[in-house]
């Protein structure tokens, strides 16, 4: 079977600087994996060059089986960027309708979306009047619209609170489950666990890669914070 | 390309505008209260009203659409929405034209206050026919919209789109031939009001406050700005990068 996400040699420039250097890994279908590493570590950057928003400067990427960018997988992969891309000015289920619209996603998908990412009770409000939290559940719920095979998700839980943290990664793992793929990046060191695998990223490059109980058993460390120090101390780890 | 696509491009541009009353009271009334205004200080030389009002007619609503619709795209460019809308299948001709058609819709209304106020309230008179007029304003808020959308592409903030208002509209207001007759004009101005759309969108308005029947110079100004409206459209759609550094 196809990967779904392969990456070889991939290499980005941006303002003279390279920010992705030299990444190479693949990930096979229905798995959870965690990027993590610091905010500047190239994330954004290999994410965006994922789902072809990105201009690369040399390398392969290919997602189900076809080069990134290409039409066909505009129906199949979700994309979520940091900072929540929907209408502020729309409500919820306003700017769900369009994009359901756009991705020729049932009009079912709507409510299931919303409920999943626990917003039933906003259906109606201007996002522009939602809270952070909320407004980044938003945008979610737009990656999920049409059940897309694999998904790219960019920094998804920042700010929200705890309890609902832990329920957003619950679905990711059920989604997992159901044959999905996901990429989810995270800076919060503590989200690693909740992974089937890890890529940890740093300065550009993927710094390690395994799954986090590998990981914490290579360093001998006791939590993700320790390990990514430990890896960054002494690579040959 | 697909119109179920357009259209809901165009419904949800139009719904945004919905949740904004402020901004769709302004766009109706910005043009008819500067119509109005132009009609008092014109009070009793109504030569000089029946002169300056037909192409002014078309002058307000363009400059307030192409305000609106460069704002409009732009928040559109830097919120990530159309990032993310790239990343769908959303064909670009589809969001420009769904742009268009929303604008082009909000153009009609507005055309149709501002023209139906003239005519009505403020006694504009024109030799031809007044639903021609009422066509030529709202081609020319058209001609704004596609205009906006096109130079928004330009701009990487708001200060900077609203400063393309005074840069790119002043100078074909002073040379559309309102002010000095095209013909009057010094031969390097001349050719280069040739190649200006508002010169075009006045002149087929002056022919209308001047002739009774159709003339053929009306037929031709109105193919131009209908040209200007597709070639800034096309522009628009070709600055739009599913790829970006």
């Amino acid at each position: 079977m196809e990967p779904a996400i392969r990456v070889e040699h991939l290499q980005v420039d941006r303002g003279g600087r390279t920010v992705v250097d030299d990444v190479s890994f693949t990930v096979s279908s229905g798995t959870l994996v965690g990027l993590i590493g610091p905010s500047g570590s190239g994330k954004t950057t290999l994410m965006r060059s994922l789902v072809g928003t990105q201009i690369v400067a040399g390398g392969l990427v290919e997602l189900l089986g076809q080069a990134s960018g290409s039409p066909s997988l505009r129906t199949q992969v979700g994309y979520v960027t940091q900072a929540p891309s929907v209408y502020l000015d729309l409500s919820v289920s306003e700017n769900l309708r369009y994009f359901a619209t756009i991705l020729g996603a049932p009009r079912a998908s709507v409510d299931r979306v919303i409920s999943d990412v626990g917003l039933r009770p906003h259906a109606d409000t201007v996002v522009g009047q939602l809270s952070a939290g909320e407004q980044a559940r938003v945008s979610l719920a737009t990656a999920l619209l049409g059940s897309p095979q694999l998904l790219v998700l960019d920094e998804p839980t920042v700010g929200l609170d705890p309890l609902l943290r832990r329920d957003l990664w619950e679905s990711f793992a059920g989604l997992a489950e159901e044959g999905s793929t996901l990429l989810v990046s995270s800076h919060v060191m503590d989200e690693a666990e909740r992974c089937q695998r890890l890529l940890l990223m740093r300065d550009g490059r993927i710094l390690a890669d395994g799954s986090p109980e590998a990981l914490l058993a290579r360093t001998g460390a006791t939590d993700f914070d320790a390990a990514f120090i430990a890896l960054i101390e002494d690579p040959s780890k | 390309m697909t119109l179920r696509r357009t259209g809901a491009t165009a419904r949800r541009v139009l719904r945004q505008l919905r949740h904004d009353p402020r901004t769709v009271a302004l766009l109706l009334a910005v043009p008819a209260v500067l119509m109005g205004l132009l009609a008092w200080i014109l009070h009793g030389r109504d030569d000089e009203f029946n002169h300056f009002g037909p192409p002014l007619l078309g002058i307000f609503p363009l400059i307030v659409m192409f305000l609106v619709t460069s704002v409009a795209t732009l928040r559109e460019r830097t919120s990530g929405t159309l990032e993310r809308l790239l990343t769908m299948p959303l064909a670009k001709a589809e969001f420009v034209l769904g742009y268009a058609l929303a604008f082009g819709f909000a153009a009609v209304v507005q055309g149709l206050v501002v023209s139906g106020l003239s005519f009505g309230l403020y006694g504009l008179q024109v030799a031809g026919s007044a639903w021609l007029v009422v066509l030529v304003a709202v081609l020319d808020a058209v001609l704004g919209a596609a205009l906006g959308l096109s130079l928004s592409a330009l701009a990487s903030t708001e200060f900077q789109a609203v400063q393309f208002m005074p840069a790119v509209i002043l100078p074909q207001l002073l040379l559309c031939g309102i002010i000095v007759p095209r013909t009057e004009l010094p031969t390097v101005l001349h050719w280069l009001s040739d190649v200006l759309p508002m010169s075009y969108a006045v002149g087929a308005t002056q022919q209308l406050s001047m002739s009774a029947t159709v003339t053929s110079e009306f037929l031709i100004d109105i193919g131009v700005v209908s040209m200007f409206v597709a070639a800034a459209l096309v522009l628009g759609a070709a600055t739009l990068r599913r790829r970006t550094r």
